[in-house]
């Protein structure tokens, strides 16, 4: 049985992460309510500091909804509430004193379809940095550069910042998203479904910018496609009915997942 | 558990399930008029057997070919992923089987032009260990029983016995009459080849377990073959055969 290392699911091979790897946010006991309807049921899982941790599960499990409250998204609509806490660096982010916009500064997002702001190319990286600093125009010219190189998309629009970021292919537009959301700096980076409106060059693209980005950032990723859950994180949660079902290492969940709805789930068997 | 949300997906699994099922069912018939022909000391039987082999290596390609294909298209997770690889490996084992079953119809042919030596009653015997080993690791496979899978496992080990106690005793014919020593070398090497396809066998069922449980057996099994190491000189006492 060479071929097969030992205890296969268990130890993960080349793992990024030790038991000394801090937590960067801790979800602790959180339910969320739509109104009446309790969507999330005392979810309590780590993200890790520098790691991806994917959120797989079917529609309406929650997914999403979680996601949204690692940075309070959902106070944007009435009658939403979360209970029990979410720790950002050990400080509780849904403590009604936070400064919001402070926080999703430091934890951004990414959505499933690419929203530009229909300005240039160049604006659409400064505006957000406007809102939190005011830097000369050498220095913003310095991080519009640099969070574009890091999106990977600087080579193809260098020559073209003064064009509308609407004029660019879906692919870049995802790519000039996530080139905004770094400019500003953040720590953690959430992705809503960052590819399910994207071909597959874009997504292997966007997938191999999530690869590089770990190195800087805590990512937490929504998404419905399994095999990319498994290709770009390094923990996954699976959720079922507002419920944390499993959670474990990547490796784990798609080769020796320890509960049956999860086996169920990545096999293709649900239902 | 449940069935795959698309219904054709458990159709693949269940035709590479059924291929593995007649592959040992195959290498099960195969190995049983092997043992027969050198018994029998009959070369029509050996030459059928030799040209049954060729139906293992046909379903062979087939069942990697499936494998490639689900792989490629289904990307498959979990148990089905385990159950997909150990497709392979197991259907590798099985052929093997079948190669050796083949070349001690082969040997029995030499076997048969030659006087009788008095080890070859020791063949039946392990052979039938062997054909035990075989049944009971394709039920286990068929059932998914990882406990069944064991014991054939942890029963290996008599196989190992029976051929060391085969190889001491023709060497020690080989030194007692020169005559012997080409009839006592086939046997040698078809006593062998039975351990051997016990050996897939244990190989077979270390992979069921994986199956089922997604672990390997890793406890140490007994390692009966001790006959790499051992020498017989001419002055010693001969076995009481």
């Amino acid at each position: 049985m060479s071929m097969m290392a030992n205890n296969l699911g268990t130890s993960a091979i080349g793992a990024r992460t030790d038991e000394n790897t801090p937590e960067k946010i801790s979800v602790r006991d959180l339910s969320f309510f739509y109104g009446e309807t309790k969507a999330l049921k005392n979810i309590s899982l780590p993200l890790y500091e520098r790691t991806v941790t994917a959120f797989i599960g079917p529609s309406g499990c929650g997914k999403s909804t979680l996601l949204r409250c690692l940075n309070r998204m959902y106070e944007l609509y009435p009658k939403q509430h979360a209970e029990g806490e979410v720790l950002l660096d050990n400080v509780n982010i849904l403590n009604p004193k936070q400064d919001l916009n402070l926080l999703r500064a430091k934890v951004g997002m990414v959505f499933q379809k690419p929203t530009p702001f229909p300005m240039t190319i160049y604006d659409n990286i400064a505006f957000g940095v406007k809102l939190y600093e005011n830097l000369p125009r050498a220095e913003m010219n310095e991080r519009v550069e640099s969070s574009l190189r890091r999106a990977a998309l600087w080579d193809e629009v260098k020559d073209k910042l003064n064009t509308s970021g609407l004029g660019l292919s879906g692919g870049q537009q995802q790519r000039l998203c996530i080139a905004r959301t770094i400019a500003v700096r953040p720590e953690v980076i959430l992705f809503d479904e960052p590819c399910s409106a994207l071909d597959p060059i874009s997504t292997s693209k966007i997938e191999e910018l999530i690869d590089e980005l770990k190195d800087h950032y805590t990512i937490a990723i929504v998404t419905h496609n399994m095999q990319q859950a498994a290709r770009v994180s390094e923990f996954t949660a699976f959720m079922y009915l507002g419920e944390l079902i499993e959670y474990d290492r990547t490796e784990k969940i798609f080769t020796t997942p320890s509960v049956k709805k999860t086996e169920e789930y990545v096999t293709g068997r649900f239902g | 558990m449940a069935d795959h949300t698309v219904k054709s997906y458990d159709d693949e699994l269940k035709n590479l399930h059924e291929d593995i099922l007649r592959m040992g069912g195959i290498a099960e018939a195969q190995f049983a008029s092997a043992i027969q022909a050198v018994t029998k000391r009959d070369p029509d039987i050996a030459a059928l057997t030799v040209k049954g082999d060729a139906k293992l290596d046909e379903l062979n390609l087939i069942v990697d070919q499936r494998v490639v294909r689900m792989l490629a298209l289904r990307q498959p997770m979990a148990s089905d992923l385990r159950e997909i690889i150990s497709s392979l490996k197991i259907a590798a084992d099985v052929e093997r089987m079948g190669d050796y079953a083949a070349n001690i119809a082969k040997r029995s042919i030499a076997i048969a032009e030659m006087r009788p030596v008095k080890p070859l009653a020791s063949i039946p015997r392990m052979g039938r260990l062997v054909q035990h080993l075989i049944k009971d690791v394709l039920d286990a496979y068929n059932e998914r029983n990882a406990e069944k899978a064991k014991q054939v496992w942890l029963r290996d080990e008599e196989v190992d016995d029976a051929y060391n106690a085969l190889f001491r005793e023709t060497l020690t014919y080989m030194m007692e009459d020169p005559r012997n020593i080409t009839p006592c070398t086939h046997l040698l090497f078809v006593a062998k080849n039975i351990e051997r396809i016990g050996d897939h066998a244990t190989n077979i069922a270390e992979t069921i377990y994986f199956i089922v449980h997604g672990t390997t057996l890793n406890e140490s099994r007994p390692k009966g073959d001790s006959s790499s190491f051992l020498v017989v000189n001419p002055d010693d006492e001969a076995p009481k055969a």
